[in-house]
């Protein structure tokens, strides 16, 4: 491969609209996109990949295009596709087997009839409601070919860039646009930009820009997804942040449990480096950076930005005190800054569509106090006990009752909403009367949660709030670091306290003791793992008092999740007999004959569920 | 017997012999011996020159590795809040009990380790768990021992 210019851009655009899309012009009247991501492959999109490329064979068709991206965003689908047809708006199947394909083919491909069945409709609330920023690529790009990226309009933003700002104005508009760190925190990241640059300039020093793409948030895959699905735009959010600092050299923190993102991110900046893209003269320019991946091997903290850092070096992940930023000392003492994957993802689009543009999103007032609203959009992954899981970008303000019950279809099952639960283990869970709150950075830590990097997970009645506080807490306990004692200890001591409650032996006192050690673990931790430790108890505590009393006090877990508070039986009235939990049960606790209900012996019984999850007349129940 | 050093070599060689790789090398070297044996962490203290407490202080602290060898199966079961509400603790409990060891644990015979991991972002096709480079999505308790045994036959079909 040639490295290319700023001019050769628009003839790779021109080019791969041709021969890899389907326009009206191009070599392909159809393209069939399979949507690879890791979920999509675990649903089972490799033998749709196969069924097609079979099919496509036999019959010889010539004039449609197979493919493969990443997500398309909608999990609980998968497998799914995407076609598209000489440029009209693309049509979604979810749900396929290899028999659909057949169908698919024979009818849409050759037929020209969209297959109505199977079809996933464009104008269905969880689509209408997103506006695509981070994830404006997602599903119609091959990400593992930069020029398709280039046909999407890529690399135009650096361009751009290039040709006509300064480094300082670039500042100025991501200042100006009110973007905030996406990672959690929610700083401005024109500021951190600002102060990075300032910082090497007084010092004279080598400056660093860092991804942060150690997504360690139980529940959220925002970063995974927009690596596999458009690495490009995270790439080239860096190389325009790094010209903006004056940063040479760019460091891309990725944890090893996404295997498949690493592999596409490695493709990435390959296919980067070929075109001049990366490494010297960018774009024919004088600037030169490149960048460099590191895997994280398995620890949590190390999302946090000392830590992380630490971990770039080759050390143990240990957080230190931020008292001195790391903007300004950070990876080896020297002025660094850490933006996440969602952030760096949004800087093109910025710089193209100009921040009036992306202040028009979202809530606030940016103009004066970059701190002073919320702008753009947010990735959500919205998962748990809803219809439509997924990822999902809204815009600021949207509130979670439309998240929850739009998008996410409402709760699946016929169930009962009880609990969102927001900012994985640093957040907190809301109630069904918070549902009208507005999903921004302040709104959310006001009410005792926090944004975070964007894991949403719905809990239904069944939902245990003491048992979902323990996880969190049992979580953060194991991913302590151990260096600060607030927050190794009280973790323990919480634990225990927990684990007390949920066994039914929780005592009077437990709840004020609980409080109390979230107020110290608060002010005296030494880093935010620490400190925000407690909110998933406090939170609870505040909106589920009565579940915890019923707990100590009663004995009961009404969610029937604990499991020395409960015991399971059959509904005489609802079992039919059909023997097949009997059958089933690990321990042999469940008799009966034929056609009669049965029964449980709730002395061997271990709780295990397996009975709970195989009988279909919903007769096994707990109480 | 001892171990055979050639790949160390390797890796350390991929890597540049950079020090601050140190974590890259070792999942590597993870990977390819399936644990970090003593001998092969002796020699690579003294090739990249970082003191061996370092090195051990880096083991001990990332989830990944493993001073003690590990099944050839490993199973990994996602701990995520998505697959925690969706019953992923049940599914824990019957796999311990299929394999008859506890959590972190590696049978006698090195076939299964079983393990947790904080969150493989399927959360959408919750609950979920990998053994070696398979993902089982929408699992339940009653799998489990179909399941196992799948993976137990092609143990018994190894050479």
């Amino acid at each position: 491969m040639q490295k290319i210019n700023i001019e050769d851009l628009a003839e790779i655009k021109e080019k791969t609209r041709e021969t890899h899309f389907s326009t009206h012009d191009g070599l392909y009247r159809a393209r069939v996109i399979v949507h690879m991501g890791t979920c999509g492959v675990s649903a089972g999109a490799e033998k749709i990949l196969n069924a097609f490329q079979e099919t496509i064979k036999e019959k010889n068709i010539k004039d449609v295009l197979l493919t493969t991206s990443g997500c398309a965003g909608f999990c609980c689908r998968e497998p799914m596709i995407t076609i598209e047809n000489n440029g009209s708006p693309p049509v979604r199947y979810g749900d396929l087997t290899r028999k659909n394909v057949q169908q698919i083919i024979k009818e849409h491909l050759l037929g020209g009839h969209v297959v109505q069945d199977l079809l996933i409709p464009e104008d269905i609330p969880f689509f209408q409601r997103q506006v695509l920023i981070a994830c404006r690529n997602r599903g119609l790009i091959d990400p593992e070919k930069i020029d398709e990226y280039i046909a999407k309009d890529g690399y135009t933003a650096l361009a751009k860039v290039l040709t006509s700002m300064k480094p300082r104005d670039v500042i100025k508009e991501i200042t100006a646009s009110g973007l905030r760190g996406r990672g959690g925190g929610g700083f401005p990241a024109g500021v951190k930009w600002e102060t990075c640059r300032k910082a090497g300039e007084e010092r004279n020093e080598e400056k660093y820009v860092i991804c942060n793409a150690d997504e360690g948030d139980p529940g959220a895959f925002m970063d995974r997804n927009i690596i596999e699905s458009d690495p490009h735009s995270v790439i080239e959010g860096m190389i325009i942040g790094a010209y903006a600092i004056g940063s040479r050299q760019g460091y891309i923190y990725i944890r090893k449990e996404y295997p498949l993102a690493l592999k596409i991110l490695n493709t990435a900046l390959e296919q980067a480096r070929n075109y001049g893209l990366l490494s010297k003269n960018i774009l024919g320019s004088k600037f030169d950076f490149d960048i460099e991946v590191h895997r994280g091997a398995g620890a949590f903290v190390c999302g946090e930005s000392t830590a992380l850092m630490a971990s770039l070096e080759g050390k143990a992940g240990i957080p230190r005190a931020k008292y001195i930023h790391t903007v300004e000392y950070g990876l080896w003492n020297k002025p660094s800054c850490l933006n996440n994957v969602e952030t760096w993802a949004n800087v093109p689009v910025i710089i193209n569509k100009t921040s009036k543009w992306y202040t028009q999103i979202g809530t606030g007032d940016v103009s004066e106090n970059p701190w002073g609203g919320s702008k753009g959009t947010k990735v959500f992954s919205l998962a748990g006990k809803v219809k439509n899981t997924g990822l999902i970008e809204v815009p600021m303000g949207i509130t979670l009752k439309e998240i929850i019950y739009d998008i996410g279809g409402g709760i699946k099952d016929g169930k009962k909403f009880k609990c969102v639960q927001t900012g994985g283990p640093s957040g907190g869970v809301l109630p069904e009367k918070l549902l009208d709150l507005p999903v921004d950075f302040d709104s959310l830590t006001e009410a005792g949660s926090m944004m975070g990097s964007g894991g949403m997970i719905v809990g239904d009645e069944e939902t245990c709030m003491v048992d979902m506080a323990k996880y969190f807490i049992s979580f953060l306990q194991e991913e302590s670091c151990g260096k600060c004692i607030p927050c190794r200890e009280g973790l323990r001591c919480m634990l225990a306290i927990l684990e007390n409650i949920t066994q039914g032996k929780g005592e009077e006192g437990d709840i004020d003791a609980l409080k109390d050690l979230s107020r110290v673990m608060k002010q005296s931790s030494l880093c935010a793992l620490g400190q925000s430790a407690p909110n998933p108890v406090l939170s609870s505590l505040n909106y589920f008092l009565d579940e915890y009393e019923k707990h100590i006090f009663e004995k009961k877990c009404p969610a029937g999740v604990c499991t020395a508070l409960y015991e399971m039986y059959i509904d005489p009235e609802l079992c039919t007999g059909c023997m097949v939990c009997a059958r089933n049960c690990p321990v042999g606790a469940i008799s009966g004959s034929k056609q009669k209900p049965h029964v449980i012996d709730t002395s061997q019984c271990i709780k295990c569920d397996v009975c709970y999850s195989l009988c279909k007349f919903n007769a096994i129940k707990k109480r | 017997m001892a171990i055979d050093l050639t790949p160390l070599n390797q890796i350390i060689e991929k890597w540049h012999n950079r020090k601050d790789f140190l974590i890259e090398i070792l999942q590597d070297i993870q990977d390819k011996y399936n644990y970090l044996p003593a001998d092969v962490l002796m020699e690579l203290s003294k090739i990249i020159d970082i003191p061996l407490n370092q090195i051990y202080e880096v083991a001990t602290y990332y989830k990944t590795f493993s001073l003690q060898p590990k099944g050839k199966h490993q199973i990994n079961v996602c701990q995520g809040t998505a697959c925690h509400i969706q019953g992923v603790t049940v599914i824990l409990k019957a796999l311990e009990r299929e394999l008859n060891i506890k959590v972190g644990e590696t049978d006698k015979n090195l076939d299964f380790t079983l393990d947790t991991v904080r969150c493989i972002g399927c959360c959408g096709l919750a609950p979920v768990l990998t053994i070696g480079e398979d993902v089982h999505a929408k699992f339940n308790p009653s799998q489990v021992p179909r399941t196992i045994e799948k993976y137990r036959k092609m143990l018994r079909k190894r050479p």
